[in-house]
């Protein structure tokens, strides 16, 4: 992913917004649609963003993974399970629950992984087997709790799933503090504006932390000796091996790194985004995550960059509804909502095939190592 | 002299024996990983407080009957078995076709939906269109034909991009299975929704009489497209084996740079497994149509694409495996209501054993540890990651 392939990607965003402010001008203010566009765009790309930098790991150690849908799907279901548990049963304050919840989350994410890590590194089972057991499994084990849990023999919420003691809140920027004193007595507009600026930096913290995360990634896996070693780990594992790195056990941590990102994606959904589980809630969401991997070129940032363009076609495809009555004649089409939510999967595609073209895995990607 | 020939008939028994083992080996540890998985399954369910026996023998009645339940019930167990188990086999066939090739078909769910959608257009649009009316044995293939041709261009479009633009397959089956949800949603909303005024369904109008199979037995749902979809399986098994093109299939999937210096026509291949593996996912559709529901109705073919998948890899991409695969597999979802009847255990569970057997089946190390089996030796390479 070169710089030119970013701009082409950030040309299409602003082509994707732009169009909207095109359309909704007529009954909304430019500035209103762009930052109501960047709030969705940025809450649909966490889950993703962090999913792809869980693939990433895993894959650039050599492992491939294809379970990031059940080890989300498994971390949502536990993080909400155990910040229930903190409340109504433990009675700790919601402030504590969500908190252990979101730590469950990242540690349910942490033993898919190490399941992920013992069946294909240590029994060197087929990798893809490996990751379709996680994605069958998480759904067999949250459905099943789900139902046994509440409605079970001797469960202690007898028959009834509780209230989530709630969500994660926005972290506030104070621009709005700092600023609004510039705008003069006389302009509610001009504090208006700001406010509406302000609410794309309230970010709640997952949100932040994914965003903080892709560089972070990006710097440990291109920078530091532990990204130099996981790299050789999963391009060549023999030449490794041979000058000292222990290729198990990097192939391990990474992996249950990228578990950790999978829980924390999981946490998203039922501890950051909405206080509730329901059976298959992440929805494919993994698969998407997986395609912004491939589409990234296996890097921290190119994945990100994927799920920001994923974002941006969700949030056309939400204001195309809002903005249904003012969408001139000519473009009728585009009232159709199933017509409007194919632009995300074809403009992938476009961009894919015609931009991007041959992505490249890492070499030892989805080879056992045997010594 | 009496001495030599007894040894010599000992050492024929011995050898005799040693090729029993060597030859039940590949049937003998997926059934002692079942029996793990199913062991497995009773802790959990006695840990929840269930009765073990109760829900096996539930599972058992209710996929294949049993005396106790009487013919009648027994026989209708045993057909909704086979219906489950139609469309999982042609599924399974197209995802581990595709495996064969090298390549990942992430995305039968949605060549099956489309498969689905021009089969029953099909089924109920053609003799309006031509004006006259078909006999079945014209309208009915063409209905599956259409179903069959309609998957096959949906995933050889995917092929192409791989072939021609190198687009990574995975990712354009995803994406190409988002966009055949939306497009059979906007379909079957609009200008195919069944016209009759009482229909608040998203589902399209029943196809005719000529373009619907006959039934292999009164009052039973089980069709002919299970025994179809028992030939296809032999027929890919022929495909892969007998064939030119199997041949040139089997060898791109091992290694594509060799199969270019071999003289094989790596694009052109590429492009046709993607097709016959979308054309059999669409087939899937096609006979859910004709066979069983003779219509289609949104959200009927949810999770099939990714069971796929998993059957697939159960049945180690060998077309018989396959079979073999989806009938444990329909087993045990349609056994799962009696199970749930009589001990109230979720029929989640179901989906907890069968990632158990694919755990086991894959790791077949665990399941010779605890058996005390020796292993062949021989690793079968059934993914390539990515390919690259």
């Amino acid at each position: 992913m070169d710089w030119k392939r970013f701009g082409f990607i950030a040309i299409i965003i602003v082509v994707l917004f732009g169009g909207v402010v095109a359309v909704g001008q007529a009954q909304q203010r430019p500035l209103l649609i762009v930052t109501s566009m960047l709030a969705t765009t940025i809450a649909v790309a966490t889950p993703l963003t962090l999913g792809a930098l869980s693939g990433v790991f895993c894959e650039r150690a050599g492992v491939v993974n294809i379970g990031i849908e059940g080890m989300m799907l498994a971390s949502a279901f536990f993080g909400w399970l155990a910040a229930i548990y903190m409340f109504h049963v433990f009675e700790y304050p919601t402030g504590i629950s969500i908190t252990v919840g979101a730590l469950f989350a990242i540690i349910t994410g942490m033993l898919m992984g190490l399941l992920h890590a013992v069946l294909s590194i240590t029994f060197k089972v087929d990798q893809i087997i490996g990751g379709t057991v996680i994605n069958i499994l998480a759904v067999g084990l949250t459905g099943f709790l789900n139902r046994q849990m509440f409605f079970g023999k001797g469960s202690v919420f007898e028959g009834s799933i509780p209230n989530s003691p709630g969500i994660l809140p926005a972290i506030h920027v104070p621009i709005t503090e700092i600023l609004s004193p510039l705008c003069g007595a006389n302009s509610p507009l001009c504090i208006e504006n700001i406010a509406a600026i302000n609410r794309v930096f309230d970010q709640k913290p997952i949100a932040l932390s994914a965003i903080i995360l892709v560089f972070v990634s990006h710097y440990v896996l291109f920078n530091t000796r532990w990204g130099l070693r996981t790299r050789a780990v999963g391009e060549h594992p023999k030449a490794a091996d041979t000058v000292g790195i222990n290729v198990i056990k990097m192939r391990y941590a990474n992996v249950l790194i990228g578990g950790a990102f999978a829980g924390l994606a999981g946490a998203y959904f039922t501890i950051e985004s909405v206080p509730s589980f329901e059976p298959l809630l992440t929805n494919g969401r993994g698969f998407i995550s997986l395609a912004a991997m491939i589409f990234g070129n296996w890097t921290p940032i190119g994945a990100w960059a994927a799920a920001l363009v994923f974002g941006a076609s969700s949030a056309l495809q939400i204001n195309m509804q809002i903005f249904r009555a003012v969408i001139p004649p000519h473009l009728a089409f585009l009232q159709q909502s199933y017509i409007v939510g194919l632009i995300p999967y074809i403009l992938t595609m476009i961009i894919l095939t015609g931009i991007i073209g041959k992505t490249t895995p890492p070499a030892a990607d989805g080879v056992p190592y045997e010594k | 002299m009496q001495s030599e020939k007894q040894t010599n008939s000992l050492s024929k028994f011995t050898s005799s024996l040693k090729r029993f083992i060597e030859w039940i080996d590949p049937i003998l540890v997926p059934l002692l990983a079942i029996l793990t998985s199913m062991i497995v399954g009773g802790i959990i369910i006695k840990s929840v407080g269930g009765d073990p026996i109760l829900a096996y023998k539930g599972l058992l009645e209710g996929s294949f009957g049993s005396a106790e339940l009487g013919p009648v019930k027994s026989q209708r167990a045993m057909s909704e078995t086979a219906v489950w188990a139609t469309p999982y086999i042609f599924a399974g066939l197209a995802v581990a076709l595709a495996f064969k090739g090298g390549l990942f078909n992430i995305g039968a769910e949605g060549q099956l939906a489309l498969g689905a959608v021009f089969s029953s257009l099909i089924g109920y649009a053609l003799p309006g269109w031509l004006g006259v009316d078909l006999p079945t044995i014209i309208h009915l293939p063409l209905a599956i034909l259409g179903g069959l041709v309609m998957g096959g261009i949906w995933a050889g479009i995917v092929g192409a991009l791989k072939a021609y633009t190198g687009g990574h397959e995975v990712i354009n089956t995803i994406m190409m299975n988002y966009i055949a949800l939306n497009s059979t949603s906007f379909l079957l909303n609009g200008v195919m929704k069944d016209p009759s005024p009482t229909n608040v369904i998203a589902r399209t109008p029943l196809i005719a009489e000529s373009a619907r199979f006959a039934p292999m037995f009164e009052g039973l749902r089980v069709h002919w497209g299970f025994v179809l979809a028992l030939f296809t399986a032999v027929f890919i098994w022929w495909l892969l084996n007998k064939t030119t093109l199997g041949f040139e299939i089997r060898t791109v999937g091992a290694n594509p740079d060799a199969a270019h210096y071999a003289g094989v026509n790596v694009k052109r291949t590429l492009i046709l497994t993607m097709f016959i593996s979308g054309a059999l996912a669409g087939m899937a559709g096609a006979i859910e149509v004709t066979g069983l529901n003779y219509r289609h109705e949104l959200g009927f073919s949810q999770g099939y694409g990714f069971d796929a998948i998993a059957i697939a890899l159960l049945g180690k991409s060998h077309p018989i495996g396959v079979v073999l695969a989806s009938i444990l597999f329909a087993a045990m979802r349609n056994g799962a209501t009696r199970m749930q009847f009589l001990t109230q255990m979720p029929v989640d569970l179901i989906s907890m054993i069968q990632a158990f057997i694919l755990l086991f089946v894959a790791a077949d190390a665990i399941v010779r540890f605890i058996f005390h089996i020796k292993s062949t030796g021989e690793r079968v390479v059934l993914t390539r990651g990515w390919g690259g």
